[in-house]
């Protein structure tokens, strides 16, 4: 049996699933409950100084919901814990005596002076807890008055701050990365050179869920007008594992951990984020949709999946992509696959065919001796795997390589061994200029 | 269903009325299937692939643009579904609710390949017309008046769906009913829980107030008018006349009371407000494998008969009704009895008492032969659910004009009968498969093509 206990900058978990900072963790009674369910380590909602900031009294959430109501993405704009500092940090004692074995962080959002910083420090140092997670990601609200993002988005405040809180305490410093920015790497190696032991990320992204046409108002909105929020859920994850992947492989980062959060809600995502580099992952929004029982299939799913493919151990995974994240100029362009059809799977709803016909290269077919028939037609087919993506059938559609050697009949050329832009000669760049004919 | 036990008349011997409480008559003859709530409606719209050249569209004898409308229902574009499906089929709500999806529509949905279960299309269209029915929405007007007249016999699905096309095409029609009501079969001839609350008067409502259509109820074909005025009077005529006589069982049947054509008594049914007036047998035979022998006899338990048996002469798969609607007839405790006809009836003191019966098969030549085998069914209700033939007296002065097929009106594929002026469509044509849906494209294909006519010819008066 995989062995799933996770070890964060010494910061120990009987797993790699922690609750992210944020509604689910703002208090004793909901962390209390996560970890009665299961849940390895949470990061205690965000402690900011007195007096507590207000939430408003409107709604707080809005969801980008499918037809049939499935949740595509989630949006908040709740600020930080809106309860005083000591109700906290007297919760957050009792908490972590009452779960030793489990992980304790606790987010922090303070105004970007060291004054506020070395005072705050001490207090949870005091707790018990087990390291302190720097809110620079918070995209509402708090940005507005010069914190969260507004101070992630600066790297030299990133840094600074970093600092600051390395010079003032023991506890492991975690930094909490927004992606409201046009490049992740910045802030990542801000942080690093600040001398902050581990990333975070992502933080929610910025975000109008939608207009209300009947009130003309961004919704959810406040007595008529709405504000911008921070998005997260499924929809974000894409955009998480890209940011995460990127500071996994970055030269300047290497080797500080990275804790993954966005849109995580299974085991399998939980997985993918690992192997992008990921040493344990954070989640909210499946918890928030689902309850904190979620957890249970999270763990059970990882250590059979782990035990499937021979790992003992969650470092036996993480980081395994890692090396396959590549830029695009390192991609194999002599591979040459052609997309398959199996018709004793094909329900014949045609989404294939039309979708290469209207939008791509008019590679399949539609109908055979006066009947309905979807078959791909190799020598317009550049394997695009746009049909794989619209077919309703899993497996029904697959992507078949050409072997190396053999002709590709839309080219008419041989597939060729591995070769990339570097080397192309339409690259005027090329490192290597192509061989001369 | 309700089988109003308790109720002193529910097990009365012979032919009885009251049978069961009201309440069990309000549950029975009320919806048999509820419609679809908004949330329902979404979930089922985003089971649809949007297929390309969709099988569905191609299985519609109207063509309606099914992936379109559920798509539209998804998005809440509801008004723009509805005209998706009227524009295509105007009868929209009652074929919802009457159409055999299950060999149309929804038979021909790529879910079936994949998970067993089509997309609910009937129940998505009938949440999208009743959408505009409950708003009172009107979505089609009429056009500029063309100065032409069109006579249109018979006010059922076929005259109804030509009326308003013609109408929408801005023509001036006068539709002409034998009845007292419009509707045809949709109103007297399908059983009450498809159509409850009122919806096929709602929907011939809905069609009339596009506006330009006369109606002229009481007006018989061959009683009242005569096809020779009618061409006289109008610029074209449309004759959707359906079927009116019951095709008769080919046996010898005493004047026996207990006897009944079941399109009648359905009609009766339809048109009675109190059903505890109406009386039932207690041991009831239905004779026939279509529609409206499952129609007849799920009626006929759920007005409290105790036992009800179809009989038809051949097998399940060659019945006129789907597997589904037998399926219905079963669960509502109908029994059907396969490849048996009727030879003999029985009766006592001028009463039926039971039909006698020759089991069948299909001999060495394939054709369907009388094994000798006898047994009888007590009955004291007999219904004829055998079809229904073209009463020539309704064409009469004309039948020697209008060509026939296999005793029904031929049409080319415009709906064009033998004679230049005159239209026809619905059941009362040749080659037609005597469903509501393939009626209304009758109606529509001809108000086209009478359209396209006077349209081409030089005006007149």
């Amino acid at each position: 049996m995989a062995d799933l206990t996770s070890s964060f900058l010494g910061i120990r978990s009987p797993n790699p699933f922690w609750l992210a900072s944020a509604p689910p963790t703002d208090k004793a009674n909901n962390v209390n409950r996560a970890f009665e369910a299961g849940w390895g380590g949470v990061v205690w909602k965000t402690l900011g100084e007195d007096p507590p900031i207000v939430n408003v009294n409107g709604p707080r959430y809005g969801a980008l919901l499918g037809t049939a109501r499935n949740l595509i993405g989630f949006n908040n704009i709740e600020l930080i814990t809106d309860r005083l500092l000591d109700v906290n940090l007297r919760e957050i004692r009792q908490v972590k005596r009452d779960w030793p074995d489990r992980a304790l962080v606790v987010s922090l959002m303070v105004p970007c002076e060291e004054r506020a910083w070395k005072a705050i420090l001490p207090m949870v140092e005091d707790t018990g807890a087990d390291g302190i997670e720097l809110n620079f990601g918070c995209p509402h609200g708090m940005s507005e008055r010069g914190m969260g993002s507004a101070v992630g988005q600066v790297p030299e405040y990133v840094e600074m701050v970093a600092r600051w809180c390395k010079e003032n305490t023991r506890l492991p410093v975690i930094v909490k990365l927004t992606p409201n920015v046009t490049n992740i790497l910045a802030p990542a190696r801000a942080a690093r050179r600040g001398g902050a032991d581990a990333v975070s990320l992502i933080n929610t992204v910025s975000s109008i869920m939608s207009v209300d046409l009947e009130a003309m108002a961004p919704s959810p909105s406040i007595d008529g007008r709405g504000a911008h929020g921070g998005y997260c859920g499924p929809a974000v994850k894409p955009i998480a594992l890209r940011m995460v992947g990127e500071i996994a492989r970055d030269r300047e980062c290497a080797g500080m951990p990275i804790s993954g959060i966005g849109g995580i809600a299974t085991w399998r995502d939980a997985a993918e984020f690992m192997a992008l580099g990921a040493s344990n992952v954070q989640v909210c929004t499946a918890a928030m949709v689902y309850g904190f029982k979620v957890v249970e299939d999270m763990i059970d799913g990882l250590a059979n999946w782990m035990d499937s493919k021979g790992y003992r151990s969650v470092a036996d995974f993480v980081g395994k992509a890692v090396s396959n994240f590549v830029d695009w100029e390192h991609l194999n362009l002599n591979y040459t696959v052609k997309a398959r059809i199996d018709q004793a799977l094909c329900i014949q709803c045609g989404r294939c065919y039309i979708a290469c016909e209207d939008t791509s290269h008019q590679a399949i077919t539609r109908e055979q001796d006066g009947r309905r028939h979807f078959e791909v037609i190799d020598a317009e087919c550049v394997g695009c795997n746009l049909c794989v993506n619209v077919c309703p059938v899993d497996n029904c559609i697959t992507l078949v390589p050409l072997p190396v050697g053999s002709r590709d009949p839309r080219t008419g050329q041989p597939v060729g061994s591995y070769a990339d832009w570097t080397t192309h000669p339409n690259n005027p760049a090329a490192t290597v200029p192509a061989a001369t004919k | 269903m309700d089988d109003g036990e308790g109720k002193a008349a529910a097990g009365a011997p012979g032919i009885a009325t009251g049978r069961l409480t009201p309440e069990a008559y309000a549950r029975n003859f009320g919806e048999a299937h509820p419609p679809l709530t908004h949330q329902q409606a979404l979930n089922e719209s985003d089971r649809c692939l949007f297929c390309y050249a969709a099988p569905c569209v191609q299985a519609c004898p109207t063509a309606i643009d099914i992936p379109s409308f559920i798509r539209k229902i998804a998005t809440g574009n509801v008004k723009g579904s509805a005209h998706d499906i009227l524009r295509q089929n105007p009868m929209g709500a009652v074929c919802a609710r009457v159409c055999p999806t299950e060999v149309l529509c929804e038979g021909a949905c790529v879910r079936n390949h994949q998970e067993h279960r089509p997309v609910a299309i009937g129940a998505l269209q009938r949440y999208a017309t009743d959408w505009v029915f409950d708003r009172n929405v009107q979505l089609f007007s009429r056009g500029p008046a063309s100065g032409k007249r069109i006579a249109v016999v018979g006010g059922g699905p076929a005259g109804l769906s030509c009326a308003h096309r013609l109408a929408t095409l801005g023509h001036a029609v006068t539709v002409f009913e034998a009845r007292d009501k419009l509707g045809g079969l949709n109103e007297y001839g399908v059983a009450a829980y498809k159509v409850a609350g009122g919806i096929a008067q709602r929907e011939v409502d809905y069609l009339l107030a596009v506006g330009g259509i006369e109606v002229a109820l009481g007006k018989r074909l061959g009683r009242d008018l005569t096809l020779a005025a009618l061409r006289r009077d109008f610029d074209a005529v449309f004759l959707g006349i359906g079927l009116g006589a019951v095709n008769d069982l080919g046996i010898d049947t005493p004047a026996l009371s207990g006897v009944y054509d079941a399109i009648d008594y359905i009609g009766t049914l339809r048109q009675t407000q109190n059903l505890s007036t109406l009386p039932v047998g207690s041991r009831v035979v239905v004779i026939g494998g279509g529609m409206t022998a499952i129609d007849i006899a799920t009626q006929s338990k759920r007005l409290g008969s105790e036992d009800v048996t179809i009989v038809y002469r051949r097998g399940a798969e060659q019945m006129g009704a789907s597997r589904k609607e037998q399926d219905w007839a079963q669960t509502n405790g109908v029994r059907i009895k396969h490849w048996a006809r009727p030879v003999r009836l029985l009766g006592r003191d001028g009463a039926l008492a039971a039909v006698e019966f020759e089991t069948t098969c299909i001999d060495a030549q394939g054709a369907l032969a009388g094994t000798g085998e006898r047994f009888s069914v007590e009955a004291d209700m007999l219904f004829k659910a055998i079809g229904q033939v073209l009463v020539q007296d309704a064409v009469a002065g004309a039948v020697s004009l209008l060509d026939t097929r296999a005793g029904r009106i031929a049409v080319n594929a415009q709906r064009r009968t033998s004679l230049p002026d005159v239209w026809a469509g619905g059941d009362c044509v040749a080659g037609g498969e005597d469903l509501t849906v393939v009626a209304v494209e009758d109606g529509k294909r001809a108000a086209l093509s009478i359209n396209q006519h006077l349209r081409a010819a030089p005006a007149t008066g």
